[in-house]
């Protein structure tokens, strides 16, 4: 789908490049590419989400980062288009084929929508730049909740015989993709109650009104704090590196991984994407490549990853096309074992 | 009292020169936002969060709040001399602000207006200083279902209040409904009228409906009325602001139920919106006066701007004590936060204390700021009327055009408003209520997503709607209100009804 964008340079570019940027940030070991393409006008951010979630976060830390260290000339406008579990924005990304000025921010959900419900556009509409986050996926229950362990909760929730209440946020979304995957790999059945957003999912369960949520840190770490919710398991092969304690002398790196706490999937994430419409040229995408590249070499970026426990996890180029490619085959496959396909 | 000591130290971070500055940037541009349809305090937050990034947090907070409360005042102000309402919670503000203006009274629904906003809001701020402890505990009640019923209270106060043909009432209602199902939905997932345009699947946005069928609609039906298009011959003075001040004690059982109404629904899910609507309700339905309400009644300019701002106010607490945000400009702001690196929730008032307290500290302040700065707007809008409305409408159109173009930035918004515009004028024509239509667009598909997530976790069991105290009482409450008039007639005995004017 996309070229390798890491290709050699001249060493006059490179030091015209670290004259531009100044500071710290030109220091980064990369080859620059700047005899490339460069923006000519305002450049649009186009977030896949409503204002205020993790994607709006997402868009709009790049978005300071890149003022903070100048590292463009020209403005970012940052603009929400949420509409359709975030459709609306890679419909908009369809619509602007051919132009580097607009990056589209967004999840796995650029290639998961489209199995599930008919959109106006197709995986092939849009150019993946970079991967530049894994957000954690936990399984949580409120704090005096009998369960000690994500087994234990597993065999309550066989034992009510799917009455047992799982919130999550939106239907066929992460939560819900991974509440099934629990189901498969358990054999227990939940009852699935979407809400709009993760953070009214942590209140909800905060709440005791469900029983058990899969939210990522960052929704549900402001609760934990507080002490009215806990953490089961994490579901990554590793735990998490995070040694800071949260509340009550457990911390991040305490939390047993899935494989650990006995419960399936071994390994769910979701990738936090950037992309540009298609027919974008390759010098285009390397230019965003390696400015995203630049981000997440910046002290905002680290701490950014740190605040929401998010793993670092950078593709790029062809093997970031791979990861999709498979990615989109495996859920298709399990979401055509659901019903949920629209075909 | 620990509350007492912790707002002092709040006024010491908040009473700097350099925040009074920015309370002053603040609330002028938020006011320019306000009144610009459209463009709305969302939209104006988020044009000055890049600004931010270079402040510290307290400082940032104080500004985007600030043109908040200003773009909340602005909102009020073309509902008033257009019948535009530049913000959703100021809708029913349009229902006797506009008469009032097309009467000469401009002046003086402006001022009421302001004045009754800065009442709601001062009420607003007093109570979440009080309650800033418990806040969190409370709102943590709220399942789907409570949810549910806080809106049906919403809906009802305000349908079940009679007046209009019910049945009609009952038609416009359920377009409303209808229109606020298109797009996404969040229970099953799936595409919901749409016809497969990707026009639709963001769903029809609230504030194009509202340019459509109040400005453009209104702007319709007021060519039609020949009588009114020579213009308004009303001498504005700022002693017209005076005077309405001195009238203001007139109206305190208003302004009270207003502002009670309002904190209830700003620290409950409800939010500004529904407050005002409901308020405006209750008002019609309790007032003395109800009568004249529709027609240019001060009563019914007061009633629902009290309650938006005591909610718009009100609402700012539970969302950083909870981190969910109640309207689309407090998650701009939410958003905010955690890139000034601050973490939203019940910690936040045990961590920084300074950030928190030194908000609503400058709540006080700004909302006193905003009031005073908007007052001295009035003279200048109200004169706008004055101007004939062969030159006024093609402005307004031009406003309006523009208003729906700036919500997403689409084309075919505009033509949606056109379309909605022409839709208001008929049902002005064929008396149809329009303001049950703009309620289920709000709340409808709120309200159904909390019906069926109670559904989902009560096991499709309707006893969840009464299944502990709080839930209960709201219920019991909303179908009463519904009942009202039901019961009125029956009492009466004359009028035979076979259909509820709601649902």
């Amino acid at each position: 789908m996309t070229r390798s964008v890491v290709s050699p340079t001249s060493a006059f570019a490179a030091s015209r490049r670290a004259l531009l940027l100044g500071g710290g940030a030109a220091l980064l070991a990369r080859p620059a590419l700047a005899q490339g393409w460069q923006p000519a006008r305002p450049v649009e951010f186009i977030v896949a989400a409503g204002p205020g979630g993790g994607t709006d976060q997402f868009a709009r830390i790049v978005q300071s980062i890149v003022q903070k260290h100048n590292l463009m000339r020209t403005p970012i406008i940052v603009t929400n288009k949420g509409g359709g579990a975030g459709t609306e924005a890679f419909v908009y990304g369809r619509g602007a084929a051919g132009d580097p000025h607009k990056v589209v921010f967004g999840t796995n959900n650029v290639w998961l929508m489209p199995l599930v419900t008919r959109v106006g556009y197709s995986l092939s509409d849009l150019r993946p730049v970079a991967s530049m986050a894994a957000d954690e996926f936990l399984l949580w229950t409120y704090t005096d909740a009998p369960y000690r362990t994500a087994k234990d909760l597993v065999e309550a929730a066989r034992a009510q015989n799917g009455a047992f209440r799982m919130g999550g946020s939106q239907a066929k979304d992460t939560d819900h993709i991974l509440t099934k995957q629990i189901e498969r790999a358990t054999g227990v059945t939940f009852t699935y109650v979407p809400f709009r957003s993760g953070g009214e999912v942590a209140i909800q369960l905060a709440g005791k009104h469900v029983d058990a949520n899969t939210n990522n840190p960052a929704e549900n770490v402001a609760q934990w704090r507080a002490g009215r919710v806990r953490p089961l398991c994490v579901f990554n092969p590793q735990r998490l590196t995070l040694t800071e304690k949260v509340h009550d002398g457990v911390g991040w790196s305490d939390i047993p991984t899935s494989t650990e706490a006995g419960i399936g999937p071994a390994d769910f994430r979701m990738p936090r994407t950037v992309w540009l419409p298609a027919r974008t040229t390759d010098a285009q995408a390397a230019f965003w490549t390696e400015l995203l590249a630049k981000v997440r070499q910046t002290p905002e970026w680290r701490a950014w990853l740190v605040a929401g426990s998010q793993g670092d996890l950078w593709q790029t180029g062809a093997e970031l096309a791979a990861f999709i490619q498979q990615d989109e085959a495996m859920n298709r496959a399990n979401f055509r074992e659901y019903g949920w396909l629209a075909e | 009292m620990e509350g007492l000591d912790a707002l002092l130290h709040g006024f010491e971070v908040a009473l700097t020169l350099h925040h009074l500055g920015l309370m002053v940037v603040g609330v002028l541009i938020g006011i320019l936002v306000g009144v610009l349809p459209g463009l709305g305090a969302p939209n104006g937050v988020a044009l000055l969060m890049p600004l931010t990034f270079f402040m510290t947090p307290v400082s940032a907070i104080i500004l985007l709040s600030s043109m908040y409360w200003g773009a909340l005042l602005g909102g009020s102000t073309t509902s008033i001399l257009f019948n535009i309402p530049g913000e959703p919670s100021s809708v029913a503000t349009t229902f006797d602000g506009h008469p009032m203006a097309k009467q000469g009274r401009a002046a003086e629904a402006l001022s009421l207006a302001f004045l009754s906003s800065g009442f709601g809001a001062l009420v607003g701020v007093v109570t979440i200083t009080i309650v800033a402890d418990e806040i969190a505990d409370f709102a943590l009640r709220f399942s789907p279902a409570e949810y549910f019923a806080v809106y049906l209270l919403a809906f009802c106060a305000f349908i079940g209040m009679g007046g209009a043909n019910p049945l009609k009432t009952a038609v416009s209602l359920l377009v409303g409904l209808s229109l606020a199902t298109i797009g996404m939905d969040t229970v099953s997932g799936e595409m919901r009228l749409t016809f497969g345009q990707n026009e639709l699947v963001r769903g029809i946005s609230f504030l194009v409906a509202v340019i459509g069928l109040f400005g453009i609609g209104e702007l319709l039906a007021t060519t039609d009325e020949t009588e009114t298009v020579k213009g308004i011959h009303a001498r504005v003075r700022l002693s017209a602001v005076l005077r309405t001040m001195a009238q203001m004690p007139r109206y305190i059982v208003a302004l009270l139920r207003s502002a009670a109404i309002g904190v209830w629904m700003g620290l409950t899910p409800g939010g500004p919106t529904a407050a005002s609507f409901m308020s405006y309700g209750v008002a019609r339905r309790f007032s003395r006066r109800g009568d004249a309400f529709g027609r240019g009644e001060p009563e019914g300019v007061v009633s629902p701007e009290t309650a938006d701002h005591a909610a718009g106010v009100s609402a700012l607490l539970p969302m950083l004590a909870l981190g969910v945000p109640g309207s689309a400009t407090a998650a701009v702001m939410l958003g905010g936060l955690m890139i000034w690196g601050l973490q939203p929730g019940p910690m936040l008032f045990q961590d920084r204390p300074d950030f928190v307290w030194g908000l609503i500290a400058s709540m006080y302040i700004a909302n006193i700021v905003a009031v005073v700065l908007v007052l001295s707007t009035v003279p200048l809008f109200a004169s706008v009327m004055r101007v004939p409305f062969g030159l006024l409408a093609p402005i307004i159109m031009a406003i309006c055009l523009t208003g729906a173009w700036m919500v997403s930035g689409s084309g075919f918004d505009v033509l949606l408003a056109v379309g909605f515009g022409v839709v208001g004028y008929l049902m002005k024509k064929l008396d149809y209520p329009i303001a049950p239509l703009v309620l289920a667009m709000v709340l409808g598909d709120k309200a159904e997503d909390a019906f069926r997530q109670s559904m989902l976790i009560s096991q499709g069991s309707l006893t969840v709607f009464w299944s502990n105290w709080l839930v209960a009482t709201i219920t019991t409450l909303a179908l009463l209100l519904l009942a009202w008039p039901i019961l009125g007639w029956l009492l009466r005995g004359g009028v035979q009804l076979n259909r509820r004017p709601a649902e």
